[in-house]
């Protein structure tokens, strides 16, 4: 890996109200792929994702996306490349057609239906009201809405967490086969779903990183602080 | 627009009559227990007094020879004063007063040039400073409701706002359905009121032009005006005021701030 690649944190820190969230973080985040960020809730995974597409700017220290300094980029045009899925779907008041619309007026109905299609949602629900979606369902249909603007890399802060077994599968299967997004960065503190899914891992615990590097290397590591995060137990 | 009114003098004995009509209010509160007639007496006296200083101060402004300015400079103190109220309505809310004189400024600007600009009323002393009194008054409350509004969508949708923020929305576009229920839920009020007038209860400037002798058609149409004045006041008001504030829930960066 090069070092235009993916995201390079150097020394990155978060405060809010006077309360460290995130401190000393200096890493690179591969962005091909999918990296699986993991570590035991309240850790500050969710946190540290919010910074990689500016929903949050650090406090202190510097974040690069393929060589350029985030604070250069503009927001929006940031955003549309850095897509992200939240932990519990929001889908707006509106239907499904619509919700795809969002970002991008000038879809057209081929285009959603594609997209739709792609999701593993019936392309046939574009006229269908988005707030009588179940919840994988709604979930489905914020990652094909997330997916209208292209984005180079889909962040996704623990998308399965309020989702059944069933729909947590589809959505583990879409996220391998996908060709498109290029990456996918991808919160969780499920050790079983770390297993399924991670080609790379970020050991994530008490505000700062305490490991990265390829699934099978970090999966394999026997550093007692390393194996509790990853077993999501606090340590 | 000219009102023929007629000399309406109720005087001192008038007045003393409809002061039974307190009595009643608090030997009510008497009956009934109430413990409000305390508050009723100092409510009546308060407004008697309150209206005597300010009927007495209109008439520097009134009569035709006074310069307009002292009509004008009352406009100002009035604007500032309804900026001030706001803030002590709304203490929570951050920098809210600088906001409201803006918003109550804008208002008086378009509402009073309109008025005036297109002669509906004369641009004297006595047209000025009641119409001004009566857009400042009846926009107050529904500032303060769109500031509070304004506060509680972003605090409530919180996860819908970011969301749009995510798929590269702008703060404005983000935040436009939250602005957009925010400014409604502070109009329709008015716009209640504006259609029960007539129905369901006669305003009091149409009334104290009618009893103080005034044609009832041309006392309605000056009513209208007012209403329309009011309706006009209000709906900039709410849009100045929720524009500027919602600006400032968000980082240049468009980031929400929490």
């Amino acid at each position: 890996m090069t070092d235009q690649h993916g995201f390079q944190l150097h020394e990155v820190g978060l405060q809010r109200d006077e309360t460290t969230i995130l401190h000393d973080i200096s890493v690179v985040i591969p962005d091909t792929g999918i990296t699986v960020v993991a570590g035991p809730s309240g850790s500050g995974k969710s946190s540290l994702l919010r910074l990689l597409n500016r929903l949050d700017d650090p406090s202190t220290g510097a974040i690069r996306w393929r060589g350029q300094d985030l604070t250069a980029t503009e927001p929006s045009d940031l955003r549309r490349r850095v897509a992200m899925v939240f932990q519990n779907p929001v889908v707006f008041a509106g239907t499904v057609l619509d919700n795809l619309r969002t970002a991008s007026p000038e879809l057209s109905e081929p285009m959603a239906r594609e997209l739709l299609a792609d999701v593993c949602l019936d392309p046939a629900w574009l006229a269908r009201d988005a707030g009588r979606l179940s919840g994988g369902e709604a979930q489905r249909l914020c990652l094909a809405r997330a997916l209208t603007t292209e984005p180079d890399v889909v962040l996704a802060d623990e998308p399965t967490a309020s989702l059944d077994s069933e729909s947590r599968q589809g959505l583990e299967q879409l996220a391998l086969e996908m060709v498109r997004p290029a990456g996918w960065i991808w919160v969780t503190h499920d050790t079983d779903q770390i297993g399924r899914l991670a080609d790379h891992i970020v050991v994530v615990a008490e505000g700062t990183v305490l490991t990265s590097g390829p699934a099978a290397d970090v999966a394999a590591s026997e550093d007692p602080v390393v194996r509790r995060s990853l077993d999501g137990t606090p340590p | 627009m000219m009102i023929a009114a007629t000399e309406a003098d109720i005087g001192l004995w008038g007045l003393g009559a409809s002061g039974i009509l307190i009595t009643i209010t608090v030997a009510i509160s008497m009956v009934q227990r109430l413990g409000l007639g305390r508050d009723v007496l100092i409510a009546a006296g308060q407004a008697l007094v309150q209206l005597l200083l300010v009927g007495f101060a209109l008439r520097l402004v009134v009569d035709e020879d006074d310069p307009l300015i002292w009509s004008w400079l009352w406009v100002v103190v009035m604007l500032l004063f309804a900026a001030w109220t706001v803030g002590r309505r709304a203490p929570d809310i951050p920098g809210v007063r600088p906001l409201a004189l803006a918003a109550f400024t804008l208002a008086a600007v378009v509402s009073l040039g309109v008025l005036l600009g297109f002669g509906a009323f004369e641009p004297t002393g006595r047209s000025i400073v009641p119409l001004a009194g009566m857009m400042v008054g009846n926009s107050l409350a529904a500032t303060v409701l769109v500031a509070r509004r304004v506060m509680a969508e972003a605090d409530e949708h919180a996860d819908q706002i970011e969301a749009r923020l995510a798929l590269g929305l702008s703060s404005t576009e983000s935040y436009a359905p939250h602005l957009r229920a925010a400014v409604r839920d502070a109009l329709v009020p008015q716009i209640e009121r504006t259609k029960a007038v007539g129905v369901v209860f006669l305003p009091g400037a149409m009334v104290g032009l009618i009893l103080a002798g005034a044609d009832p058609v041309e006392a309605v149409l000056v009513q209208v005006a007012v209403m329309y004045l009011i309706l006009g006041s209000v709906s900039t008001t709410t849009t100045v005021m929720g524009i500027g504030l919602s600006r400032r829930l968000f980082t240049p960066a468009a980031q929400l701030r929490r």
